[in-house]
């Protein structure tokens, strides 16, 4: 988040000094972005990357994380061990652009607008503060009149905070620190806005302690300032881990509560106190474990599991305690040998179960006779392929209460959001169900996507301890779920490559880019000595860390065996189309498929469902109808709502800026020069919004009463994206598929989920930005406005929006509209000229739903009305999350039939959709905020088509939905079997969601898609096919 | 290996137990049915002689207790699931003290036994269904939330998932497994109903065989050595039906077992037997 709110600082900066100059700023933004990723790398290349902007990204695309990070560790280590030179350095090439990564923390400051409202002088410094440097612009247009005046006292402040802090942790730097400070200041006065600090004061030096997976300590330097990234790489160059993006770093927050380390934040403003005691563990246990490249990762795995089942994390049964351990032994100390006393003793002294007893012991040592022959790197695959399939691996458990008020815990996975009551699993919700996902104070909320039987949509609200443990839940699953469910950060962040971070919205590679990258990996097998850890005091070498060092038995199994197919064809960066498809079967097959509850299968109203979901859905479930339809298209989204308004518009111009970047250059610089004012605008109608908001915020959800309610502070709308592509192919057999509408909904949904990736990482920093969001009231308006800096962040991702529901819906598009329109249009600075540019922007993409919500937009954007409408407002918000979709150009789309093409340029939705989709209530819609993406849809129907339309289904007898990821392609296959009069059809959707770059031909891919589902299911017709297209315009360009 | 969830439907043991002449007047039913008391020992002995001859299991026969009426449903005794045995505690009072006999046959046999010492709990192994992968546990009259956790302590390693039981006896009263993934479910609206939950709860995805007869969905299922997948099923006689859908699986070793007079007591195939597999895996 931190990234983009120094986008938008950024922005705001350049507007104010020179609004001409919007191109400028945009790619500074993404230049930032990218500087997060790598700071190193950015300050070094700074303004190079800024003129090269897009393609710089595009490149480091196809760059293996590792390579990157290597850079970036390789810079920024040199700037630690050289501070001084490099610093003075690194701010004049950098300037702005350091400042923006930095300013991570101040995009969470942002995000709390609110206060920003009430005391926009204080937010400025406490950006200042947090930034070091203070990236005080994000105070944006109403600050920055406000920020004049105020900048020499946030300066002051800054400069005393700085000191204060730095006193704190370090005397010993002190005097360097102060030093930077000065430097810091005086560049400010050299920059235009004083406000920006550049970071100088890196200067400082905090040494952190790492507590590693085999109990041993690492200890490093790092900048005071440095973020949670630079320690998180320098502990893996010290274990010489390559596939990192499984792991994180966890810090202890003044509550004692684990948390993870936000690589994109500085570590300072995260920990919020002087223990830099930090914790190296396993973030997103793999489902299978088999597919990972390296055995060193394997075996960091099998050490985090070690502790998980022996601290009882992890519950096991004896005889799965026993064997856990007999692999452990194995892997420690090779063959079983009775003459060697050791492994006894070793055994008595480690812990392999919480109730550890002789019996155990002994049977261990009788499972460990058995594995006699096995090398250390087997019996880790052993272990971990025992340890998988317990049914709490990988589930983070969090501690709540369900509506009625009894103590249930949340289990976030890999699949989803699992509900148990004491040990019973009483509810599951499957990613692919959740809708959005949001927190407002302790209160915790998923909406659900409605079952086959169901209409509407329902949320289900979890009460959690506190707003912490709230809003931490809510980041974990932001999390997990992009971390398994997207394929890729969309276009816009393309700096996914970059290790931790990839850029802004969710700092991580997800599993499918982490997988590829780790195909990729081309060293030797590193070596590394398998100390029992601590645990065993080993008469070895003494310090059992583990060192690079060669050690090993294991240095011949480590080869990389799995993925010799993946790795030919990840070399090959220019994929063809060809390759891709081959490459994604191929990956398919490896890659687990994720088992989705049918659709049909929507919760049954259980028991324990009437409970969880007596909350506020069922009651708004009437008025979300229109929602629903809307969500189910862009299934979708993740939105968050912010607290404070003020932040809100920081985001938004964040993720504007990042669209613009992305995408053309055009509706960029209004969009940069517009932001400014939405702000203004976005300030004043707070305490309004404030007041009404909190019911648009929910109003997506639910019911306005718990709305009002319970304000959602944060929300993330899943929505699975294509930046590339959707290509969705439906080939029916006998009857009509009842399931079109369901499947648009998948394809809404991938969309959705590629979406949250972005709006995640933006969400997860917004999240974190301060525990204050959660008295803001104005959640509602934050809610519209952080919507925007989310879908800004998720930026390309594509809704598709029936023509009717935009219709229906369009009142409340507006005001997402709105924001986007800003962006797009060049209206500058003024409210109005928002509005007028929402209008210009239909009018250009010739749709007729579009006209209508830019109309409406005008007005809802001034006073953030459109949170009243309450669907609306999350399809707004969606939208504006997609921010991709807004520019949707009516390029030639390949195929012959095009049922309704309506490419939106500029504008913030775009909708093509069939006259069938419209009766289908199949929405095709694409608000972007941000012109800089194109969608496309297209829809090819046969004759026949009874499609969805006709309405009556049938007996729906089986339905089942397989979806398999790989790097680029996601393929959603739903199975429907439909009993109607007498007659069984079997229903057959396919949807392929490419996420890719340019290099991918679409056409082609919906051409291979089609042919291959003939091939499949030769009996079969193919009676519908969806073509929706979502395109980064810079992209393309590249 | 030794794994985890390895060799479902893999029993070489099975406890049955006799039937009481108290079965007929005083065991628990729902329906008004007569029970010819010859006719259900015949069927029961013809059930045994299935799993003893025809499959090779060796099987353990328990006495008859006159004092226990509806001791031959051993079922609902015990849960046992690897090396692992839970003696239940029945929901029925009348039924508590089944368990002993069960307990100590389960000791015989070297299995690690639990046992439900709350009071507060119930469990009747009919509610108890495993996939293989996981537990479904049904809470229905005979068997609690309460119960539920303790199966779950007692089984670790996998995932329990509660199922509410609206109609019928137990769980397995309309379904069953047919084979590794493949859960043989009735037709009725609440074994439908208890289905998607089931599929909704689990991470792992099932295939269905849906058959006309709630009680027909009730078979037994083994992985047996040299005869690979053997399903136990219902009779022509009783559901001509649902014998057309099982006569789909081709993979499957049919054998119809005929079940007029148990069904009576609303005892279905399942319950009429403990399943153990003794050997250890491979490893």
């Amino acid at each position: 988040m931190a990234t983009e709110a120094s986008s938008e600082t950024e922005v705001k900066e350049n507007t104010e000094e020179s609004s001409a100059q919007p191109d400028q700023s945009e790619k500074a933004t993404q230049e930032t972005q990218e500087v997060l990723n790598t700071e190193g790398e950015d300050k070094e290349k700074g303004k190079v990357k800024e003129k090269e902007g897009k393609e710089g990204k595009g490149i480091s695309r196809y760059l293996p994380t590792w390579l990157k990070k290597q850079k970036s560790l390789s810079q920024t280590s040199p700037t630690k061990e050289t501070p001084p030179t490099e610093e003075p350095t690194s701010k004049e090439t950098e300037g702005e652009e350091v400042s923006a990564p930095e300013v991570n923390g101040h995009a969470e400051e942002a995000e709390e607008k609110e206060e920003v409202k009430s005391e926009p002088v204080k937010e400025k410094e406490e950006e200042s503060n947090s930034n070091g440097s203070a990236d005080t612009e994000p105070a944006k247009e109403e600050k920055v009149e406000e920020s004049v005046q105020t900048t020499p006292e946030e300066k002051k402040e800054t400069t005393k905070e700085d000191q204060v802090a730095e006193e704190k942790k370090e005397q010993e730097q002190e005097t360097q620190a102060e030093a930077d400070v000065q430097e810091g200041d005086g560049q400010i006065s050299i920059f235009q806005s004083p406000l920006r600090l550049v970071r100088k004061p890196k200067m400082k030096v905090v040494v952190c302690r790492v507590t590693l997976l085999d109990g041993t300590n690492f200890s490093c330097e790092v900048e005071k300032r440095a973020k949670g990234q630079y320690l998180f790489f320098k502990v893996c160059e010290h274990l010489n881990l390559l596939e990192k993006d499984y792991f994180g770093l966890t810090y202890k927050d003044t509550h004692d509560e684990k948390c993870w380390l936000d690589p994109m934040k500085e570590i300072k403003r995260q920990i919020r106190s002087n223990n830099w005691q930090f914790s190296f563990n396993v973030k997103f246990y793999p489902p299978d474990p088999s597919l990972l490249t390296e055995d060193i990762t394997r075996y960091l795995l099998c050490l985090q599991l070690r502790d998980d089942v022996a601290s009882g994390r992890l519950p096991c049964s004896f005889v799965t305690h026993a064997l856990l351990g007999s692999y452990t032994l194995q892997a420690e100390f090779g063959d079983y040998e009775p003459d060697q006393p050791r492994p006894l003793d070793f055994i008595s002294q480690q812990t392999f179960a919480p109730n550890q007893n002789k019996e155990m012991e002994e049977k261990i040592l009788e499972l460990h006779k058995s594995h006699k022959g096995m090398t250390p790197a087997q019996a880790d695959i052993q272990f971990l392929e025992n340890a998988k399939k317990l049914s709490m691996y990988g589930v983070d458990l969090h501690r709540a209460k369900d509506s009625e008020g009894v103590d249930i815990m949340l289990g976030v996975c890999a699949n989803g959001l699992l509900v148990y009551k004491d040990r019973l699993r009483i509810n599951r919700f499957a990613w692919p169900k959740i809708l959005k996902i949001s927190y407002k104070r302790n209160n915790f909320y998923i909406k659900i996507r409605p079952g086959e039987t169901e209409q509407f949509e329902s949320t289900v609200g979890f009460k959690l301890q506190n707003h912490r443990s709230a809003k931490r839940l809510w980041k974990v699953c932001v999390e997990n779920h992009s971390f398994f469910r997207l394929n890729t950060p969309e276009p816009p962040t393309k700096a996914r490559f970059l290790t931790l971070g990839s850029k802004f919205r969710y700092s991580g590679r997800t599993q499918a880019q982490t997988r590829l990258a780790s195909s990729l990996i081309d060293r030797p097998a590193p070596s590394f000595e398998r100390t029992s850890s601590k645990r065993i005091s080993r008469s070895l070498d003494g310090a059992p860390v583990i060192s690079i060092t060669e050690a090993g038995r294991d240095t011949t199994e480590n080869g990389h065996d799995p993925h010799l197919e993946l790795q030919s064809d990840s070399k090959d960066h220019d994929k063809t189309q060809e390759e891709v498809l081959k490459h994604q079967a191929s990956i398919s097959q490896l890659k687990r498929s994720f088992m989705e509850a049918p659709p049909p299968s929507p919760p049954q109203p259980s028991q324990w469902e009437k409970r969880l979901t007596s909350s506020p859905a069922s009651t708004i479930r009437v008025q979300q109808q229109q929602v629903s339809l809307e969500e189910e298209i862009a299934s979708v989204l993740l939105s968050r709502h912010a607290g404070a308004p003020c932040s809100t518009p920081e985001l938004t111009l964040e993720a504007a800026v990042t669209t613009c970047s992305a995408a053309t250059s055009q509706p960029l610089e209004p969009l940069l020069l517009s932001t400014p004012p939405t702000f203004s605008s976005t300030e004043v109608c707070v305490p309004q919004t404030e007041a009404t908001p909190a019911d648009s915020a929910v109003s997506d959800t639910k019911e306005p009463e718990k709305t009002t309610e319970v304000e959602i502070e944060e929300t993330v709308v899943i929505q699975e994206v294509s930046k590339a592509g959707l290509v969705t192919v439906t080939s029916s057999s006998p009857a009509d598929p009842p399931a079109e509408q369901e499947v648009r909904a998948d394809e809404d949904e991938v969309v959705a989920e590629d979406a949250k990736q972005k709006k995640q990482e933006s969400v997860s920093s917004e999240s974190e930005s301060e525990e204050e969001a959660e008295y803001h009231p104005n959640v509602t308006t934050s809610i519209s406005n952080t919507q925007i800096p989310e879908e800004k962040e998720e930026v390309e991702e594509v809704e598709e929006v029936e023509p009717e529901v935009l219709a229906a819906e369009a009142p409340s598009l507006p005001a997402e509209v709105s924001q986007p329109t800003e962006e797009t249009p060049q209206e500058e600075e003024e409210p109005s000229k928002e509005t007028e540019e929402v209008k210009n922007e239909p009018e250009g993409k010739s749709g007729d739903p579009e006209t209508e919500e830019s109309t409406e937009d005008p007005m809802l954007t001034p006073d953030e009305t459109p949170k009243s409408f309450v669907p609306e407002e999350e399809e707004q918000q969606e939208p504006k999350v997609n921010g991709e979709a807004s520019a949707v150009d009516a390029e030639p789309r390949p195929h012959g039939i095009c049922c309704s093409e309506l490419p939106v340029v500029k504008t913030e939705m775009v909708t093509i959709s069939d006259t069938f989709a419209a009766q289908k209530t199949e929405i095709a819609t694409k608000e972007v905020p941000i012109v800089h993406t194109e969608t496309k849809t297209i829809t090819y129907e046969a004759a026949q088509l009874d499609g969805s339309a006709d309405g009556e289904p049938g007996v729906l007898m089986t339905a089942q939905t397989i979806t398999s990821e790989s790097l680029c392609t996601t393929t959603t296959t739903h199975i429907t079997k439909t009993l109607k009069g007498g007659l069984s059809e079997t229903r057959i959707e396919k949807r392929i969601v490419i996420t890719g770059d340019c290099d991918i031909d679409h056409d082609q891919a919906l051409a291979q898609a089609i042919k291959e589902a003939k091939e499949q299911h030769p009996d079969m017709s193919v009676t519908r096919v969806v073509v929706h297209k979502e395109t980064e315009l810079a992209e393309e360009e590249d | 290996m030794a794994g985890l969830m390895a060799g479902f439907g893999h029993y070489t043991h099975a406890i049955v137990r006799g039937i009481p002449a108290s079965l007929a007047t005083e065991a628990l039913r729902t329906s008004q049915a007569e029970v010819d008391l010859d006719k259900a020992r015949g069927e029961h002995d013809a059930y045994v002689q299935v799993l003893r001859t025809r499959l090779g299991l060796e099987v353990v026969e328990l006495p008859a207790d006159e004092a226990l009426p509806d001791c031959v449903f051993v079922e609902d005794a015990a849960v046992v699931c690897g090396d692992t045995a839970l003696i239940t505690r029945p929901g029925a009072e009348s039924r508590r003290g089944e368990t002993e006999a069960m307990k100590e046959a389960l000791k015989d046999l070297k299995m690690n036994i639990v046992e439900i010492t709350d009071e507060n709990a119930t469990l009747d192994g009919g509610d108890v269904l495993f996939t293989g992968r996981e537990f479904f546990v049904g809470l229905s009259k005979r068997t609690n939330q309460r119960g539920a956790e303790i199966l779950a302590d007692a089984f670790k390693d996998y995932a329990v998932s509660t199922v509410p039981v609206l109609e019928g006896l137990h769980l397995k009263s309309f379904c069953s497994m047919g084979g590794p993934g493949l859960i043989v479910i009735g037709s009725s609206d609440h074994a439908q109903k208890a289905l998607k939950i089931m599929q909704q709860m689990s991470d792992h995805r099932y295939d269905k065989l849906t058959v006309p007869d709630d009680l027909a969905a009730n078979c037994i299922y083994m992985n047996l050595p040299n005869k690979g997948h053997v399903l136990l099923h219902c009779t022509t006689e009783e559901f001509p039906e649902s014998v057309k859908v099982f006569e789909k699986l081709k993979d499957h070793m049919l054998i119809p077992v005929s079940n007029l007079e148990k069904v009576k007591l609303d005892g279905a195939l399942t319950c009429c037997s403990v399943l153990i597999n003794k050997k250890k895996p491979d490893n």
